[in-house]
C-alpha cells in the first residue's frame, strides 16, 4: 500500500481561488507573467543600449544637456516610484480583504501613473518646440523610441489596472482573485524599474558619458 | 482493501509579504535615494565619480523594488532565475553590440 499526501506548507490549499497542483507549485499564469517580464527586460536593454551608444554622437540639433529638465523629470520619476508603493498597498489591502482601500489604492496608482504621462507628453511637446523631433537627429529618435516606448507600457498599465478596479466594484475580483492583482502589481513594478534605470542613464549620467 | 496511489506534487508555496508598515518604511528609503540621485547628477564631483554613485543608486533601488515590491526576495528561486536571465541576457546584448562597434 502506498500513498502519497499533498503538503500545504502550513496553509489550506483552497485558500487560492481555483487552483490545482502545477509543476512548480505556483500558478502557471505567475510562472508566464515572470518569462514576459524576463523578455521585456531583452526589450529595454536593447532600447536603452541603442541610446547609451547614440547619445553622444549629436552632429546637429539639440543635445542633451541642451534640452533635459532635470528637476521636471526628477519629480515626474518620483511619483511613478510612488505608485509602486501605492500599488504593493492595495494588493496588501486586497489581501486583508479590505475590498474599498483596495480600490481607493489602485485608484491612486492609476492616477500616479496618469501624472507620469501626462508629464511625459508635456516633455515631449516641448522638446519638439525646441527642435528636437524623432527625425532631427540619432540622439532624438532613440530618445523617443526608448521613453515613448515606455509610456506605452505605462500607459497600457493605468488601463489594466483600472479595468480590475471596474471587476472589484463588480463583485469579480474578491480578496480570492488576489493573485490576479498581484500579478498585475508586477508588471506595473516592472515599468517602475525600468523608469529608474531609464530615469538614471538617460537624463542623470553626465552628457556625452558611454557606459 | 483498496489502496490509492497518487503522484507525489510539489508543496504549494504561500509566500509571506511584508505589511503595510514595512512597505512604507521602503518607499520613503526610495524617494530618500531618489533624492540622492538627484543631488549627486548636480554635484562637482567629477564624472566617473559621478557615474559610480548614479548607477550604484540606480542598481539598489532596482534591488528593493524587486526584492519587496515584486517580493522575489519571498517567492520561489525561479522567478528570480527568470527574471536575473533577462537581465543578463540585457547586459549580454549591451556587451555583444559594443563588440560588434569595436568598442573594446
Amino acid at each position: 500500500m502506498s500513498t502519497s499526501t499533498l503538503a500545504v506548507d502550513g496553509a489550506d490549499i483552497h485558500d487560492s481561488h481555483d487552483s490545482h497542483p502545477t509543476n512548480t507549485g505556483v500558478s502557471n499564469v505567475k510562472v508566464m507573467m515572470w518569462v514576459f517580464l524576463s523578455s521585456e527586460c531583452l526589450l529595454f536593454g536593447a532600447l536603452i543600449s541603442t541610446y547609451l551608444l547614440y547619445r553622444g554622437r549629436v552632429v546637429e540639433g539639440p543635445t542633451p544637456h541642451e534640452i533635459y529638465d532635470i528637476p521636471f523629470t526628477s519629480v515626474s520619476s518620483f511619483v511613478l516610484l510612488m505608485s509602486s508603493l501605492t500599488m504593493v498597498l492595495a494588493l496588501s489591502a486586497l489581501q486583508r480583504r479590505d475590498e474599498r482601500r483596495f480600490r481607493i489604492w489602485m485608484v491612486t496608482t492609476a492616477a500616479f501613473g496618469m501624472v507620469f504621462i501626462g508629464g511625459q507628453i508635456y516633455e515631449f511637446t516641448s522638446f519638439m518646440r525646441e527642435g528636437l523631433a524623432p527625425s532631427t537627429n540619432v540622439f532624438g529618435s532613440s530618445f523617443y523610441l526608448l521613453t515613448g516606448l515606455h509610456g506605452a507600457h505605462v500607459t497600457g498599465g493605468i488601463i489594466w489596472l483600472l479595468s480590475l478596479v471596474g471587476l472589484s466594484l463588480k463583485g469579480i475580483i474578491t480578496p480570492e482573485k488576489a493573485e490576479a492583482v498581484e500579478i498585475s502589481g508586477l508588471y506595473w513594478h516592472f515599468v517602475d524599474v525600468v523608469w529608474i534605470v531609464i530615469f538614471t542613464v538617460v537624463y542623470l549620467l553626465p552628457t556625452g558619458t558611454s557606459v | 482493501m483498496s489502496t490509492t496511489t497518487a503522484t507525489a506534487i510539489p508543496q504549494v508555496h504561500v509566500p509571506t509579504h511584508p505589511g503595510p508598515g514595512k512597505y512604507v518604511f521602503i518607499g520613503v528609503i526610495l524617494a530618500v535615494l531618489t533624492g540622492l540621485e538627484i543631488v549627486t547628477s548636480y554635484a562637482d564631483i567629477g564624472d566617473n565619480l559621478m557615474i559610480l554613485l548614479l548607477l550604484g543608486m540606480a542598481i539598489v533601488k532596482f534591488v528593493i523594488v524587486a526584492a519587496y515590491f515584486m517580493h522575489l526576495r519571498f517567492d520561489i528561486p525561479l522567478f528570480r532565475k527568470l527574471f536575473i536571465m533577462g537581465i543578463a541576457g540585457a547586459l549580454g546584448l549591451y556587451a555583444i553590440l559594443l563588440a560588434s562597434l569595436h568598442a573594446f
